[in-house]
């Protein structure tokens, strides 16, 4: 699905991915982990095509095809998703009218009529309820005066909302209380399916005692160091992420 | 000869044309010589520091539309909010379309200046209120001299008006340049209520230049929503006086749209004479090629326990210019005076500017006054956001001037109207999303 290969990244001539290979099958989860500034937002912002960071070397590909020249919204039409670490706040636009928008583009972009209003509430509805997210939330400002938790959450409802093929979680956990953490995490494992798949970038481990990885990577000044199962992540949360970087010095 | 001494003659042959006699013709004929003592106004008046006329006063106009042009309603029909029963004060060329309009006379007056300046019934209320409200800057001057026409309303003690009422002035452009000065006067008495559309359309690419005054008298616990789309076209040109006198306890809310037009200049008067007043100036500007907006607002706090809002909100792209002046004066005897002012604005265009100035003259020592006003970019974080969801770029960025205008939008009363301007809004940005947020 996803194929990532000798990626190379840079953001205001500075280089920050190295050298990243990483391939995500159907029905796959895979955790990113690693210390703060070893380039794992900067990868899940790659994937989704923010346009502030250049590649200058290496291929992204997604079901096959060369996404690197695509826009954003191009991917998301593709199925791309990224749960932003720091939803961004827009006032003046609610989140019913925001998924709305963004389901009725898709549906555009690939030729579809607009969603007719009865299905749009029905769906709203019932994805929310998954989410576990009071209906007076959905007519406020998106991401406007909510709380860490509420964001994430609207995150992971929008996941729902778009059902994209690859999701990807910047930081989800962060922020959150331990009842939203398994809000978040339970909604996240309703949506898994044998076609899609999900890639958790952390700091820590606790997010993936909810949603168990197959695989496990730990990703440290740019290049993806370790590979290996959930186990990883426990011997991670154990001793911390300085014998990773002993290991890669030596 | 320039503009200001054809104006200055023509006023012979106007007088030819009007009875001489009347107690409006007195104040035409001091108004004159206002206007030929003072002029146009130049930047080096500090109110007109950001605006230069030079350009459009440079047009040869025709100041006396020459023959009555018919339009049809289907010509039309897309400058009225046509959704809705509404009374129609149409003008072309600034002459009245008997034929596009929809006027009245039952229980309260909505029907021609024209009228009530010459027939003796109206007398009374001309007397009481024909330039009392307006100003005697030099523009203002102007407009009286030759007042003669626009739309006349009166609504008496105590009445709703039952439905709105559009005041529109179309230019067809039959001569190589026209120059329009329509006058209204509405005078909305106690207790009473009325919805007002107003909107000066040309129908074609002649430079028109209309100098517009109109004053509102808005007495004892009246209500007055007033509504001004501006979206004409390349070389129409607008400078609209407006005036509002208050009195206790009435509510005016004036929304202005700027979304066309080579120049507009807004000047917006309120007085607020007598206690818990309430005003509201609103206005959303949306520009882009070398379009230049004026809004230069005033709210004179007269007397104690009133209160004021303001809130302007424009978007400049292309070479586009901007100006906000917000003037707020709070007199020595109106405590407890509540005014709030504010202006935002966004550009995304380099090449395009805002000029935004407030001004608070505050005399009196127990009021809340506030003032605010931004200057920004869109934010690009927000954009990558959108797109990530699937929100190609441009219908981000529109969808983002439009919530970033809805404060304005959301206070306009008549649904029709609010969805005219969000169509509006839409076309300007060339999306076909809607906007029902």
């Amino acid at each position: 699905m996803l194929k990532i290969e000798n990626l190379h990244a840079s953001v205001e001539g500075k280089s920050i991915l190295k050298g990243i290979n990483l391939e995500v099958k159907p029905g796959e989860v895979h955790a990113i982990m690693g210390p703060n500034g070893s380039g794992k937002s900067t990868l899940s912002s790659v994937i989704a095509g923010k346009e502030e960071y250049e590649v200058t070397d290496g291929t992204i590909e997604f079901e096959g095809e060369d996404i690197e020249e695509l826009a954003a919204e191009e991917r998301a039409h593709k199925g791309i998703f990224l749960s932003f670490q720091y939803p961004v706040e827009i006032p003046g636009v609610s989140v019913t009218n925001f998924m709305k928008t963004a389901i009725n583009e898709s549906r555009k972009a690939k030729g579809l009529e607009e969603m007719p209003a009865k299905d749009m509430l029905k769906l709203i509805r019932e994805k929310s309820e998954l989410l576990e997210i009071d209906r007076k939330f959905l007519s406020r400002s998106l991401n406007e005066g909510f709380s860490g938790g509420e964001k994430k959450r609207n995150e992971i409802f929008q996941m729902a909302m778009l059902e994209p093929k690859l999701a990807i979680l910047d930081e989800t956990d962060s922020g959150l209380d331990i009842d939203a953490l398994r809000i978040v995490a339970n909604g996240v494992n309703k949506l898994k399916s044998k076609d899609n798949a999900v890639v958790v970038i952390t700091h820590y481990q606790r997010l993936l005692d909810y949603i168990v990885p197959d695989f496990v990577h730990v990703l440290h000044n740019g290049k993806i160091v370790k590979s290996g199962t959930k186990e990883l992540a426990h011997e991670l949360e154990e001793k911390g992420y300085d014998w990773i970087k002993e290991e890669v010095n030596a | 000869m320039d503009l200001k001494d054809k104006l200055v003659s023509s006023f012979l042959a106007f007088e030819n044309k009007v009875d001489v006699e009347s107690y409006v013709h007195g104040v035409r004929s001091e108004a004159i010589k206002v206007f030929e003592e003072k002029g146009f106004p130049t930047k080096k008046e500090e109110a007109w520091k950001y605006t230069s006329l030079n350009s459009i006063l440079k047009e040869d106009y025709s100041v006396f539309p020459k023959q009555e042009n018919a339009l049809e309603h289907r010509d039309v029909k897309e400058y009225l909010i046509h959704e809705i029963d509404t009374y129609n004060i149409v003008f072309i060329d600034g002459k009245y379309s008997s034929h596009l309009s929809r006027t009245t006379h039952d229980g309260m007056d909505v029907c021609l200046m024209s009228a009530a300046l010459n027939k003796p019934k109206y007398r009374l209320v001309i007397e009481k209120y024909f330039n009392k409200a307006a100003s005697k800057d030099s523009l203002t001057s102007l407009n009286t001299a030759f007042s003669s026409e626009g739309a006349y309303i009166h609504i008496p003690k105590g009445t709703i008006a039952d439905k709105p009422i559009q005041i529109i002035h179309f230019s067809t452009g039959n001569e190589s340049a026209t120059m329009l000065q329509p006058r209204n006067l509405i005078v909305v008495e106690e207790n009473s209520h009325v919805q007002i559309i107003e909107r000066h359309q040309s129908l074609t690419d002649n430079p028109v230049l209309t100098n517009s005054v109109t004053e509102i008298f808005t007495r004892k616990r009246a209500i007055v929503d007033y509504y001004k789309i501006q979206n004409d076209t390349a070389n129409a040109s607008l400078i609209d006086n407006t005036f509002i006198n208050q009195e206790r306890e009435s509510i005016a809310s004036v929304h202005t749209f700027s979304f066309g037009g080579k120049l507009i200049r807004n000047n917006l008067n309120f007085y607020q004479n007598g206690e818990r007043i309430d005003s509201t100036l609103k206005g959303v500007t949306i520009l882009g090629d070398k379009q230049h907006v004026d809004h230069n607002t005033l709210v004179h706090h007269i007397e104690p326990n009133c209160e004021s809002h303001q809130d302007y909100k424009g978007i400049f792209g292309d070479n586009a210019t901007g100006v906000f002046n917000g003037k707020i004066i709070v007199e020595k005897e109106a405590q407890k005076t509540n005014a709030f002012q504010s202006n935002n604005n966004i550009l995304i265009s380099d090449k395009a500017s805002i000029n935004t100035k407030p001004q608070l003259e505050i005399f009196a020592d127990d009021v809340k006054c506030s003032h605010g006003c931004t200057i920004g970019q869109l934010d690009e974080s927000a954009l990558f956001y959108m797109q990530s969801r699937g929100i190609p770029k441009k219908e981000a960025k529109a969808l983002l001037m439009y919530a970033f205008s809805n404060n304005v939008l959301s206070s306009v009363k008549i649904p029709e109207v609010k969805q005219r301007i969000n169509k509006i809004i839409a076309n300007k940005l060339g999306v076909n999303i809607g906007f029902d947020l």
